[in-house]
């Protein structure tokens, strides 16, 4: 019986994606005429992560009930943080079209409104201050080139 | 007595206004690039180095050493303040550096880093004033077997970077080791996991991994709770944001660790400072007799390793100068200039220019006080930044990240693979996988597989030569013992527990 969910499910995880880096190992020469192949030291690393894998997994059976229920209670919280990182990932997107200034705005903004629930205008102020103070300190005083929308910054 | 003519030689040199100028232009720019991430010496070094075609040859080496051992210090001001490293060498502060700026000490930790950079970068100095020819000459019995022990100490150190679980930090550092290879084969230019991904040729740039790992997956954590985690006390009165004379006590064996390990793994060309200053963490928290709260805020845990990248700073310099090796990026370009003003760096460099190698030793005994005096002060205004509200410091940190991540290639991609790292950091601290693990295989990887099958070639695969040497022999037998360790540990709380149940 699965005793701690959150350690078995990444051990299981871990031990497929071990054996995914064996079966591209496999498909590169294991030796070549020079010497060991660029198949090598994947393959060896592939067979490490399967057996401290199921290790992981063997371990996760016995593990106490009450810390695998600790465990678990602290994933409840896990949606603020995903729905942050899914912003990060769409200002990411937007950085090559409206540029690092306007998409930092907008993740400044979703960050206090939507998950902090914060007044509009504080958003906006602290989007608009920040974003300007990384103009000023990496592209005018240290000449780093940020990206840019058509409008220039 | 030589020595001691030809260091004041080298003052006389230094102490000209024109090169104490550039000496404190150098460290103040050395520290601004170290506290940005992305920005290094090296690219810094490189952007400055056509400006100095112009200038007196031993006022150029002064300036850019400055910016040298200057971004050492710097890169751990992010580290301990925000969870950022501004370098790579500066991983290792994070660890406990961050969790002391948690409980309000970030000035004691930030006045930790400047202090054990100066005696460090000190001892640095006296190093390769005194000890730099036989040294160099050490350096170079290195070859691959040398390196893959090395290596493997550097590995070995997982141990003492490991949370509850063993395993747990071998699969991080072994998902490290196989982040290593992505890219192009080093000996077959053969693609190895690159899904396709052509951006993906040149490997995973490190900074992009090690600050969405630390940085993003950091603000994930707090970000968790509305209104933000209370992540930040701050200590009241100027006095108590500096280190007591108990935290200086503490670390007095962490700035002779971080010393001279600092200097001697620097002077191993192809090292590194990121390898230093894991090694000096690990033997310090090996010698402590509080191991178990190191991760937690402990103040030697900041001084050894920052003690460590900055000592490797002189200590880098010694195969360049002595024998017109560079050990890294920085000091590549560094020997680039000098062939570029005309030298021939190498044996007879010290005996044909003094002037230039005693001057650039007396600058940076100048520079490396020039680093304390400028950086002590302002310990309590970079202290400040941790008074900024959540709703500010939160965004500002995602702003740095992706302006410093962008910056070192001008490559959206590797920001996207910081937004990447950044959940799998997350992830990992939600499932106790200790990060730190995970930025060692990548540090270690590639140097260990390229060293494990140059060896392998040397010897026709005889995979013995890896422990048959003296000096790969012994540092292996030194990671075996590191490596037995947790073994040794659990076996003697066993015996105590079965004796505890018999009394």
């Amino acid at each position: 019986m699965i005793r701690d969910k959150g350690n078995f499910i990444s051990a299981a995880c871990l031990a497929v994606f071990g054996i995914y880096v064996i079966s591209v190992a496999a498909r590169l020469d294991y030796v070549s005429e020079v010497g060991p192949g660029p198949g090598f030291f994947p393959l060896w690393l592939g067979i490490g992560l399967v057996l401290f894998a199921s290790g992981l997994m063997l371990a996760s059976l016995s593990i106490s009930r009450s810390k695998a229920k600790g465990e678990s209670k602290s994933w409840k919280a896990a949606g603020r943080a995903l729905a942050a990182w899914l912003a990060l990932m769409v200002a990411i997107a937007l950085l090559g079209s409206i540029g690092f200034a306007v998409s930092f705005i907008v993740l400044t903004m979703f960050l206090i409104v939507a998950l902090d629930r914060r007044p509009t205008l504080l958003a906006v102020g602290v989007g608009i201050g920040l974003a300007v103070s990384f103009h000023l300190i990496f592209v005018v005083a240290l000449d780093v080139s940020l990206p840019k929308a058509f409008w220039g910054f | 007595m030589e020595d001691l003519g030809n260091l004041l030689l080298g003052f006389s040199v230094a102490l000209t206004p024109v090169n104490l100028f550039w000496c404190l232009v150098g460290v103040i720019l050395g520290t601004m690039v170290g506290v940005l991430p992305g920005l290094g010496p090296a690219a810094t070094i490189a952007m400055l180095l056509p400006l100095t075609l112009k200038m007196d040859h031993t006022t150029a080496i002064i300036a850019l050493a400055g910016i040298f051992y200057g971004a050492r210090y710097g890169g751990s001001t992010t580290s301990i303040l925000l969870n950022i490293p501004g370098e790579s060498s500066s991983v290792v502060t994070c660890l406990d550096g961050y969790q002391m700026a948690r409980q309000g000490r970030a000035g004691a930790a930030l006045g930790i880093s400047a202090i054990a950079s100066f005696v460090a970068g000190t001892v640095g100095v006296l190093g390769l004033m005194l000890v730099a020819p036989p040294l160099a000459r050490f350096a170079l019995r290195f070859a691959p077997p040398e390196y893959f022990a090395l290596m493997v100490l550097g590995l070995a150190m997982v141990v003492f970077l490991a949370g509850e679980s063993m395993v747990k930090a071998l699969l991080a550092l072994l998902v490290g080791l196989w982040i290593a290879t992505i890219g192009t084969d080093l000996f077959t230019a053969e693609s190895r996991f690159t899904f396709g991904q052509v951006k993906l040729l040149g490997g995973v740039d490190f900074i992009a991994a090690t600050v969405g790992v630390f940085a993003i997956g950091e603000v994930m954590v707090n970000l968790e709770s509305q209104g933000g985690a209370e992540i930040f006390k701050l200590a009241k009165g100027l006095r108590n944001l500096l280190p007591t004379l108990q935290d200086l006590k503490d670390c007095r064996f962490a700035f002779l660790n971080g010393s001279v390990i600092g200097f001697v793994v620097g002077a191993l060309p192809g090292a590194g400072a990121t390898v230093a200053s894991f090694l000096s963490y690990g033997l310090e928290k090996a010698v402590s007799r509080h191991p178990e709260k190191f991760g937690t805020g402990v103040i030697e845990g900041v001084a050894a390793p920052e003690g460590a990248n900055n000592a490797d700073a002189g200590g880098a310099l010694v195969p360049l100068l002595t024998l017109g090796i560079p050990g890294g990026n920085t000091t590549a370009i560094l020997l680039g200039g000098l062939i570029l003003w005309g030298y021939k760096p190498g044996p007879l460099l010290i005996q044909e220019h003094p002037e230039l190698f005693w001057g650039l030793v007396a600058s940076m005994y100048i520079g490396n006080v020039l680093l304390l005096v400028l950086n002590l002060p302002l310990v309590p205004l970079f202290a400040q930044i941790l008074r900024l509200p959540y709703y500010v410091l939160y965004p500002l940190i995602l702003g740095i990240s992706i302006v410093g991540v962008y910056s070192v290639n001008n490559s959206l991609f590797d920001v996207w693979m910081m937004g990447l790292f950044g959940l799998l950091g997350y992830l990992m601290r939600k499932l106790d996988f200790p990060a730190a693990a995970l930025i060692l295989g990548m540090v270690l990887g590639d140097g260990l597989e390229r060293a494990l099958r140059q060896s392998l070639m040397m010897s026709q695969g005889d995979i013995t030569i890896l422990a048959a040497r003296p000096i790969s022999g012994t540092l292996l037998f030194f990671a075996a013992v590191i490596l037995c360790l947790p073994v040794v540990r659990k076996v003697r709380s066993w015996r105590i527990e079965a004796i505890e149940r018999e009394s």
